[in-house]
């Protein structure tokens, strides 16, 4: 015993008596009223304990000295030991406890409290300690406060009365200043199951769910079917919780509150119309379990809000080919709608309705398909669910790849994967015989997995598979796991059933069978030859004479009971054999299981109809035999036969047809997989697995005859909706200078379903400052912003950094010889020597797809610079003029912008290529145009260059607005990247500016301020404004030093009375001058830029983007570049048809570091092309290949 | 969703039990003990039992059961990879999932459990936003705590869950910034008895070291990324971007991670990096048998294979076996039957020979069936498919990082049907 332990002798007595009459007072007070009074006895006794105790402890404290630590250890160690806990120590450990949790030493109080968790753990009762620590709720110490919550959690149920004192806890912590607290204590208040509480919980979740903060909604969500689970009648009052928190635009909330609605009010689908168009949007964003239970609601909300999409395929099939047109296209969307609407044709033939998918359908199948990429492997089934149950055939073949992929997860993940699998080949085998393969059986795979892969390789069995997979199976038979060869053998048994060519090899494969030394195996193989026999016994008479020989050896009673049946029923085709065999079993016949017994009585009455002269007195004997059976199945059949068969007098009429009882035609068994018709069930259930509904199951429902009205999914637009949405898509998972893809998919919204085409997002500070104000997304950035504000912003500075990085390394070759060599040294762990040595062949060889891409950038890097230094100073004017009048579509309108919706969605349009409304053509664009051909025309370069086509016809500069007249108080002011060099400085692009004032007093004064910049980024200011009238406009020319990179450029605009903040954002195109290179020049150059420096693209041009005018004005509109005539070496031979398929060129420099930007795009048959870039700059090159592409396909 | 959850051991001890609702007694596990005792094999036992009220899903892993128990429908894969995750954050905590290891730290693991799920429904389960709460336990920490009475609990709340940036902490600083990638492939192959590939792919995972400073925003590219047949991410990894460019872009979480895995798909050609010569047979009479492998490089782009190891699993009549290998140690386990191979490096001059008889009980009949040989292998420096990183970039942060990228192809489910 330790001297602590000696010390707390005297207390745990001290203590013991008082828990005698602690208990005693607990149980009256238990057994008057369940609630506790105020002044309830309990608290007294309880205070009054308290300072006893304290004392107790004091002086053992100070008894035990320093050594405290140490002896805690000590016995913590016993007690560990002591694992199952003696009797005798229990009261005086609970004591001890006790007393630790009432010291007022933190340490001494974790301590006690993990010895409880851990008893919890355990499954040990530490229920008697609840008012012990209980106090302890409001405790400072955050993890004593925690493992108290936890032991709460677990004992407030059983101590109802004593829970309720750490409720006013709580409550406080709900009004707490800090979100996690106010989120934890609403977490631990509706976990606690008092019913006592629910007014107060109700209450509490109430005011969580219009709290600012996101997390403590969610956490609100979470506590509904606490709340609910605990009093039903609640239910009325939570719908309405409910209803609120799914209007929520918050990705964190949306998955809590949908399980809240599965659990609560599924019934309630008309809840979801209204938010359905968003759940679709945001999930992408959704934590992963909120994924999978999303997907499983609008699986069925989709049931019954659509159409079904395979109806009139159905139809179709039955004509036949319906198989066929099942894999053809599910790589791409569009082709699907193209094939859609060929078979919806092909319907109305069929005198249909034509099927038009719900564009709200076809919102959930996109949105949902790059799921099938996640990781978790709950929500690649949840999309392969959902697509099983809602897509149209030709397109649920995505799915099965996906599905594939987990079949190298864990074995349960295997298991619930194949089982679905097994569901889904029934319905749909085109889909998964491209994985053949994949469902092979390894001789390690568990039996249950090796039984159910079986299974979906036999349903996947055709007539071009089928010698495939029956090779595969008779090395399964050599298994050495029994249970599996069985199924094997069912297995063949099904294919030779449902596959007619293959019929006689199998039961051949399977008659060898019976002679293999495993009973199990043979009994099998008989089993299945029966029921394949069945089908067509004439033709198998050997068979049946060798399987009735088998009598002798095989004792599982299953095979032969079947041998019995077989022999019996066919006894016409073994007139020999059968009377033997039933002399055989006769003998026997006492030591036979039950099933043999009975189909011996079969075998016999059967002889005995059809061959009663040799088997009448058998039979009689085998009669009674059974007469005198212990079972009484056997009597009652003896029975029943000897009436039936044996003509007396009393048997009248049903002996006549006795032989027609016993030997009617039999069908034949239809071997049929155990996994037919559970597609009723929604895939990826429970109750699919168990093939029996399950609690609370969900109903997948049919579809509805008509559709369901589809204006109820409609919502008013909001502007907070927007910007949320925006925020939420482009903050998560869009970096800014990815926008050109997450633009794209913008446009696709936009066409089908014009409210979430959500305004060009800009994640920008600025912007999270502006919704602020808003109450909704305020809420979001209240507290919370510190999170989501530093990491937007952190990404767009990263953004921006990179490629002053990029620069900075430009100039110092000798730090990014270090870099390149850390980087090589890891990579592929290379001498040194050799390293150099490959990089000095390289600077004389040039190879084009060098290991070390960064060896490579480095020298064309030098190379390039050399290069420009000497002609871009003659060519630099020329170059810039030539394309300057072009317009370009803005990749990024300012942000400034984004609050305007009306605004917003016409400078969308422009991308689209319609007439752009610009007032305020810059008087520039003439007057280029003009030079453009006398520039053009002092290169000397042969007429078939110099086409009108070469010039492009731009009609007018894209134009962006830098401040609205609303914001800027009646100054207005936009901007366009004039393609003019800038003359102060070559290295930066001109930004014409024009300022219009609209309001009615005279704007003074206007001028730039406070430019920050990235770091390398340099800006030449316009001259002053001195003066503008009210409704006067004034032009201003800027230079912006970009360091070729998109970041933006902010600054102040000042007035003389007001400072606006605004930003100026170059698409990539502009960031480039257009340099003039002939053919040949640029093929070498071309050349010079391939491997990582080269970027290939593969699109199909838009309709009206087919002729050489369209593609070259297109390209350069999109990028300030110059087309490189092509076959300018033309001149010297005769003169040649223009090629069919033209290749169109085009060059630049960017304008910082006059890298090269070379771009190709060859023309192919029916609008096929290909895009090349080569860049050296790869962010530049990859950025406006998503530009090019844009504007080509569009 | 998921009401409680039980933790057994191997042998049937039920050691940790944790409920999120009202608590169910530990007499459920009794229906999961007797189909234990029936499946016989652990991995056999069916991941879902239906018990008269309620629903047991389970998992195994670490020589352990996670038994989760549920009253009403719930995806089934829902929960088994939540418990996967479960025990892959034990994995991370305590660096690996044992009975002895959850024990020792069963406040810690309570307390864990308590943060990842919320009535039963998952609440957070990134460890880097876990980690923030609870602090994994060293050796170090425990011996301050049990001084100073100090705790694991993060005496701030974490904001991981509330960023736009789940899976990554705010405020990481490092000294030395590093961001290592491996990239993993597995063979995996069945080959038939004459060598010939009966099913060959090829399965890789990329696993992600990163220790950057700040939030570094992160571009792998490949220099063949179409190789790629299917891949699924981290959630951190940006889906439209790979989409379009086919280059990983992503903010990393912090420490270790499975960036990505993928598919290298059966259509095309997979080099199989070795071949093997067997001849086992079982003599009709005599009760005994003959073995003889040989091992020997095949298509292994001139490098080594190492860690050459060969199972073979032989039928329950063998009684033992008489073997001698020429390179490494033959073992046989006399109780699961297994003869186990450790050949080591493989010498494409000196063939690893290994060559014997088998013993079969007296009176046995001969075994129907030859046992298939399992091979499992490692090459370095080389990932199989031809995968190549090209270069990663860093945006958002000035530091300059140290990078790398390892190769490593092993063999997966390599298996010789004999």
């Amino acid at each position: 015993m330790t001297t602590m332990q000696r010390l707390l002798q005297l207390p745990v007595n001290a203590v013991n008596i008082v828990k005698t009459v602690q208990s005693q007072v607990q149980g009256q007070e238990e057994d008057k009223s369940p609630v506790l009074s105020p002044d309830g006895g309990q608290q007294t006794w309880y205070s009054a304990l308290q300072p006893d105790e304290l004392r107790h402890l004091r002086s053992g404290g100070t008894g035990g000295g320093g050594g405290g630590g140490g002896d805690q250890e000590e016995r913590g160690s016993q007690e560990d030991g002591g694992g199952g806990g003696s009797f005798q120590s229990q009261p005086l450990r609970h004591d001890d406890l006790k007393e630790m949790l009432d010291s007022n030493k933190d340490s001494l109080k974790l301590e006690a409290m993990k010895r409880i968790v851990a008893m919890i753990a355990r499954g040990k009762n530490a229920s008697d300690l609840f008012p012990a620590v209980v106090k302890n709720v409001a405790c400072k110490n955050i993890e004593v406060k925690k493992l108290v919550y936890v032991y709460l959690v677990r004992y407030a149920e059983e101590q109802q009365d004593l829970a309720l004192l750490s409720i006013s806890t709580f409550q406080r912590g709900l009004k707490d200043p800090n979100q996690l607290i106010r989120a934890s204590a609403l977490r631990v208040l509706s976990s606690i199951r008092v019913t006592i509480i629910v007014p107060i919980m109700m209450l509490a979740i109430k005011e969580a769910a219009s709290d600012m903060s996101p997390y403590v909604r969610k956490t609100a969500a979470h506590a509904i079917p606490k709340l609910y689970s605990l009093d039903p009648e609640q239910k009325d009052q939570l719908i309405e919780v409910i209803e609120k928190l799914l209007a929520d635009k918050t990705t964190l909330v949306a998955g809590s509150v949908v399980m809240a609605f599965e659990e609560v009010c599924p019934e309630r689908i008309d809840l979801i119309h209204k938010n359905y168009r968003k759940l679709c949007n945001l999930l992408i964003d959704v934590e992963e379990w909120g994924q999978v239970v999303i997907i499983n609601m609008l699986t069925r909300y989709a049931r019954t809000q659509f159409l079904n999409p395979n109806i009139n395929e159905s139809l179709l099939e039955e004509g036949g080919g319906g198989e066929k047109t099942f894999y053809g296209s599910d790589e791409d969307e569009d082709e699907d709608e193209e094939e859609k609407e060929k078979k919806a044709e092909a319907a109305t033939m069929a005198k249909r309705k034509p099927y038009v998918m719900d564009p709200d359908h076809r919102l959930l199948l996109r949105n949902t398909k790059p799921l099938l990429q996640s990781r978790n492997a709950a929500v690649v089934m949840a999309v392969a669910q959902l697509y099983f149950h809602l897509a149209p055939k030709a397109e649920v073949g995505v799915i099965a790849k996906a599905l594939v992929r987990l079949l190298r997860s864990h074995s349960e993940v295997q298991y619930v994967v194949l089982q679905n699998v097994a569901t889904m080949t029934i319905k749909r085998r085109g889909m998964f015989e491209p994985y053949l393969k994949s469902f092979y059986i390894r001789s390690t795979d568990p039996t249950q997995i090796k039984i159910l892969k079986l299974e979906v390789l036999t349903n996947l069995a055709n007539e071009t598979n089928i010698s495939t997979i029956l090779r595969e199976f008779q090395t399964y038979i050599k298994s050495m796991d029994k249970d599996f060869v069985a199924a094997t053998i069912q297995a063949i048994g099904r294919c030779a059933t449902n596959i007619g060519e293959v019929r006689d090899t199998c039961l051949n494969g399977l008659v060898q069978l019976l002679s293999n030394r495993d009973e199990l195996v043979v009994a099998e193989s008989v089993v299945v030859i029966k029921k394949l026999l069945q089908m067509q016994p004439e033709k198998h008479s050997d068979i049946i004479k060798h399987m009735a020989k088998l009598t002798d050896n095989i004792q599982v009673p299953m095979a032969r009971a079947s041998i019995l049946w077989l022999i019996g029923e066919y006894c016409e085709h073994v007139p020999k054999i059968a009377p033997d065999v039933l002399r055989k079993m006769a003998k026997s016949f006492t030591n036979e299981e039950d099933i043999v017994k009975l189909q011996i009585l079969n075998l016999a009455a059967k002889l005995y109809l059809t061959n009663c002269k040799q088997t009448k007195l058998l039979t009689q004997y085998v009669l009674n035999l059974a007469k005198y059976d212990q079972n009484y199945d056997i009597r009652d059949r003896a029975r029943f036969i000897r009436q039936l068969i044996v003509p007396t007098e009393k048997s009248g009429a049903l002996s006549k047809y006795a032989k027609k009882l016993f030997l009617a035609l039999k069908p034949a068994p239809v071997l049929e997989s155990p996994f037919k018709d559970r597609d009723h069930f929604q895939l990826g259930s429970l109750s699919h697995l168990l093939n029996a509904k399950a609690g609370g199951y969900q109903e997948l429902p049919d579809w509805p005859e008509s559709a369901p009205d589809p204006s109820v999914r409609n919502v008013e637009v909001k502007e907070s909706v927007f910007a949320l949405l925006e925020r939420v898509t482009t903050l998560t998972s869009v970096p800014e200078w990815t926008k050109c893809s997450s633009r794209e998919k913008r446009k696709e919204k936009k066409v089908e379903k014009p409210f979430y085409s959500d305004s060009e997002g800009e994640s920008g500070p600025t912007e999270s400052a502006d919704s602020e104000s808003d109450s909704v997304s305020g809420s979001e950035s209240g507290s919370g912003s510190e999170g989501s504000g530093s990491a937007s912003e952190s990404e767009e500075s990263g953004e921006v950094s990179m490629s002053e990085e990029e620069d900075r390394e430009k100039g110092k070759k000798t730090k990014k010889r270090e870099l390149t060599k850390a980087v090589q040294e890891s990579e592929s762990e290379q001498s040194s020597e050799e390293e150099d040595r490959k990089h000095e062949r390289k600077m004389k060889q040039r190879k084009s797809d060098s290991e070390s891409e960064s060896d490579e950038e480095e020298e064309s890097e030098s190379e390039s610079s050399q290069s420009e230094s000497d002609d871009s100073e003659s060519e630099a004017e020329v170059r810039k003029k030539k394309k300057a009048a072009e317009s370009k579509p803005p990749s990024k309108p300012v942000k400034k912008e984004t609050k305007k919706e009306k605004k917003e969605m016409s400078l969308l349009d422009l991308d689209d290529f319609e007439p752009a409304p610009s007032p305020q053509v810059t008087p520039v664009n003439n007057l280029l145009s003009n030079s453009l051909v006398t520039d053009l025309e002092g290169l000397s370069l042969s007429e078939a260059v110099l086409s009108p086509a070469t010039i492009a016809p731009s009609s007018a500069l894209k134009i962006y607005e830098l401040l609205h007249r609303i914001t800027g108080e009646g100054l207005s002011v936009e901007y366009c990247f004039s393609r003019q060099p800038f003359s102060p400085d070559a290295n930066m692009v001109a930004v014409q500016m024009q300022f219009t004032n609209s309001s009615t007093s005279d704007a003074k004064n206007l001028h730039m301020e406070d430019v920050k910049l990235q770091s390398g980024m340099r800006v030449k200011e316009f001259p002053e404004i001195e003066s503008l009238p009210a409704g006067e406009t004034a032009a201003a020319v800027m230079g912006i030093d970009f360091c070729d990179s998109t970041q933006t450029a902010n600054f102040q605009l000042c007035t003389h009375t007001r400072k606006f903040f605004v930003s100026i954002q170059p698409p990539v195109g502009e960031l480039m001058r257009p340099v003039f290179l002939t053919e040949n020049e640029f093929k070498k150059e071309q050349g010079q830029l391939m491997g990582m420096n080269e970027i290939t693209e593969k699109l199909t041009l838009d309709a009206k983007c087919r002729n050489e005018h369209a593609i070259v004005q297109r390209v350069t509109t999109a990028a300030n570049l110059s087309r490189v005539p092509c076959g300018s070496d033309r001149e010297c031979s005769p003169p040649v048809p223009p090629p069919e398929h033209p290749v169109h060129r085009f060059a630049g420099r960017t304008v910082t570091s006059g890298s090269l930007v070379l771009v190709t795009v060859a023309t192919r048959e029916e609008g096929a092309a290909q895009l090349t870039i080569n860049c050296e700059k790869m962010v530049i090159g990859t950025m406006l290949v998503k530009d090019i592409l844009l504007a080509l396909t569009q | 969703m998921i009401n409680s959850l039980f933790l057994i051991s191997h042998s049937g001890d039920i050691f940790l039990e944790k409920h999120w609702k009202s608590v169910i007694s530990r007499s459920v596990c009794d229906y999961f003990l007797e189909a234990k005792e029936k499946a016989g094999d652990p991995e056999n036992v069916a991941p879902v039992l239906q018990t008269p009220h309620h629903y047991l899903i389970s998992i195994y892993r670490g020589k352990l059961f996670f038994l989760s128990v549920t009253q009403t429908e719930v995806p089934p894969l829902f929960v088994i990879e939540f418990l996967h995750r479960v025990a892959d954050t034990f994995q991370d905590y305590f660096g690996d999932c044992s009975e002895v290891l959850i024990k020792e730290n069963t406040v810690t693991v309570y307390e864990l459990l308590e943060e990842m799920l919320d009535n039963g429904f998952p609440l957070a389960t990134e460890s880097n936003v876990l980690k923030e709460m609870i602090r994994p336990p060293t050796i170090l920490r425990s011996v301050v705590n049990t001084l100073t009475g100090g705790s694991n609990v993060g005496g701030t709340l974490p904001t991981g869950q509330l960023s736009n940036v789940p899976w990554r902490r705010a405020g990481v600083k490092y000294t030395n910034n590093e961001a290592y990638f491996d990239v993993i492939e597995e063979i995996d192959a069945i080959l038939d008895k004459s060598g010939t590939t009966v099913f060959a792919e090829i399965q890789g995972v990329i696993e992600a070291c990163v220790k950057l400073t700040g939030m570094p925003d992160l571009t792998l590219s490949f220099m063949n990324p179409r190789l790629l047949d299917d891949v699924s991410f981290h959630p951190c990894v940006r889906f439209k971007r790979w989409e379009s460019e086919h280059v990983l872009s992503f903010i990393p979480p912090d420490g270790n991670f499975r960036l990505m895995s993928y598919h290298v798909s059966s259509q095309n050609l997979v080099a199989i990096p070795v071949y093997v010569k067997q001849n086992i047979s079982f003599l009709e009479t005599g009760s005994c048998g003959r073995l003889d492998i040989t091992i020997g490089p095949k298509q292994t782009m001139g490098k080594t294979v190492e860690s050459l190891t060969v199972t073979i699993p032989m039928p329950k009549s063998v009684l033992s076996v008489n073997l001698t290998a020429t390179q490494g140690t033959c073992t046989f386990d006399l109780t699961t039957k297994v003869v186990f191979w450790d050949v080591g490096k493989l010498n494409p001059q000196k063939l690893p020979n290994l060559r014997g008889s088998i013993s079969i009980q007296t009176g046995a009949p001969k075994p129907e069936e030859n046992p298939s040989i399992n091979i499992d292998m490692k090459i370095q420096q080389l990932a199989i498919s031809g995968l190549k990183v090209s270069r990663l970039d860093m945006y958002g942060e000035k530091y300059k990082p140290f990078k790398g990228v390892k190769y490593v192809t092993k063999a997966g489910k390599f298996q010789v049907r004999t």
